[in-house]
């Protein structure tokens, strides 16, 4: 039998995926508001193409000591909306002599992310908590809508954990119960997601400020692994 | 008396005179030549003193080496250096019109520039082109909050880690240096792991090849080292084509000298000047 070495043209070597492809928070992303904050999560790998560009990934980025916000969609656009939203809420915050709302920050992040809606890939989930309204929880998906919900998902892996989050999701938990519910959500999403991996970076944002948690992933709740 | 010329003062923006012309051309078998690219294999890395920052020296124009020693470590402040995969031209001016901008900064401040300062002034640089400059950096310095390496994307997003690898041959690299880094390591075992990854990546890509830069930046310098190693040092020629003197006889000898006959000599005038 003839042996075939497979050549590999240059062509393919120039044109390979993760050197022409953008980089993107493939991601699951999460967040869930109780009686006194919020629980944000995200998983921690950033993907050109085929290949794992980061995987210790930070994707729950400061805005204010009190709202954070999990981005999801291309790096760069996030990052730099990020930033924006970040100097924007800086300077309101020393405006306003307080610290601002939750919603303020939501309502600057849906400003960019409408306008330059053609331009940009932005999912973004903004939480914290502030003094008027306690802990709450902001969507802005792709178009750039902005929506308040009790609890949101974000990214590539949200797509098969929608079921698991409708069934099990309940009105009043505490901080516990909601970590303990970010936690099985984002294990779940990260098995099934090839986009999502990594570690699984926590935040509980209360009237204190966040307290931060990085859980491994050999210490993530285990499912049905066939 | 002054020229009638009207001066042409160019428009601003791209001009499309050529396009035409390109894509005739184009058609008829010439297409256009492609951008000088550096394949590349970069890495940066942090150990126990500072930050440690290699690169091949193959620069690629489609398949052929454009230029088989070239410089990749660009010098971005006393205490940043720049590692740049991507293209070029575009590379070499993003570095220069950084670095400038950087001075400026200190000058301004009148403090060291921190590495977040470089960062982000090139991220957000490229984030405005939206990834047409084709910039992939790793960019490693060392400043008061200590040592930082960044990988920068073309389309303008960052990471912030503890090693990088950027360009075709970074799969290799990162492959060594997943399973070599840790945490504290000493400068001669940091020079090690770099220059095997860089190595790594110079082998088995074709796009990097040729040698190993290899730049470390610590708190009281920063040293360039080029090359670290020549990996590939150019065959010596075996045979040699030329003759000795001698080695073929001489039959017979001829002499004919030239004859000069006449030789005049012409003073040529100094034309005067047209101030028409």
């Amino acid at each position: 039998m003839a042996c075939m070495m497979s050549s590999m043209s240059t062509s393919d070597l120039l044109s390979s995926d993760w050197l022409t492809s953008e980089h993107s928070t493939g991601t699951s992303i999460m967040a869930v508001e109780f009686n006194g904050g919020v629980v944000i999560g995200a998983d921690s790998r950033t993907s050109t193409g085929a290949y794992v560009a980061n995987r210790v990934t930070d994707k729950l980025t400061k805005i204010t000591n009190h709202i954070y916000c999990c981005r999801s969609g291309s790096a760069a656009d996030t990052q730099a909306i990020a930033d924006i939203v970040n100097y924007h809420l800086e300077f309101h915050e020393v405006q306003l002599g307080e610290a601002p709302l939750v919603k303020t920050a939501a309502s600057v992040f849906q400003e960019l992310c409408y306008n330059y809606r053609d331009q940009l890939t932005a999912g973004i989930i903004c939480a914290g908590w502030d003094r008027r309204h306690g802990g709450q929880v902001y969507n802005i998906p792709l178009g750039g809508m902005c929506v308040r919900q009790p609890f949101a998902i974000g990214g590539s892996g949200s797509t098969y954990v929608f079921g698991f989050v409708d069934s099990n999701f309940k009105q009043g938990m505490n901080q516990d119960e909601c970590v303990q519910f970010v936690l099985k959500t984002l294990a779940l999403a990260m098995s099934r997601d090839g986009s999502s991996g990594g570690v699984v970076r926590l935040g509980i944002i209360t009237e204190d400020g966040i307290e931060r948690r990085t859980v491994l992933g050999n210490e993530l709740p285990r499912f049905y692994e066939g | 008396m002054a020229s009638t010329k009207v001066v042409n003062i160019p428009k601003g923006g791209f001009s499309f005179e050529n396009c035409q012309r390109n894509n005739f051309m184009a058609n008829q078998g010439f297409p256009a030549p492609k951008a000088v690219k550096t394949g590349t294999t970069i890495a940066g890395f942090i150990f126990k003193d500072g930050v440690i920052l290699g690169a091949d020296t193959r620069a690629t124009e489609g398949n052929i080496v454009a230029d088989k020693n070239c410089f990749k470590l660009h010098y971005m402040a006393p205490n940043i250096y720049c590692a740049g995969a991507g293209t070029a031209a575009d590379l070499e001016m993003t570095t220069l019109q950084m670095s400038s901008q950087l001075e400026l900064h200190r000058l301004n401040t009148g403090r060291q520039i921190k590495v977040a300062t470089a960062n982000r002034l090139l991220k957000q640089m490229l984030f405005r082109y939206q990834g047409h400059i084709g910039a992939a950096l790793v960019l490693g310095g060392i400043d008061s909050s200590g040592p930082h390496v960044c990988c920068i994307y073309p389309h303008g997003s960052t990471d912030s880690l503890p090693f990088v690898a950027m360009g075709s041959g970074s799969l290799a690299a990162m492959a060594f240096l997943e399973s070599g880094w840790k945490p504290d390591m000493e400068l001669a075992e940091a020079k090690v792991l770099m220059r095997n990854a860089i190595c790594g990546g110079i082998f088995n890509d074709l796009m990097s090849g040729s040698h190993v830069d290899l730049c470390i930046i610590t708190r009281e310098k920063a040293e360039m080292i080029r090359p670290f190693e020549v990996a590939n040092v150019k065959g010596e020629r075996q045979g040699s084509y030329r003759y000795p003197h001698g080695c073929t006889a001489t039959l017979s000898t001829r002499v004919i000298p030239i004859e000069i006959e006449s030789t005049v000599v012409r003073p040529v005038a100094e034309e005067s000047m047209d101030t028409a």
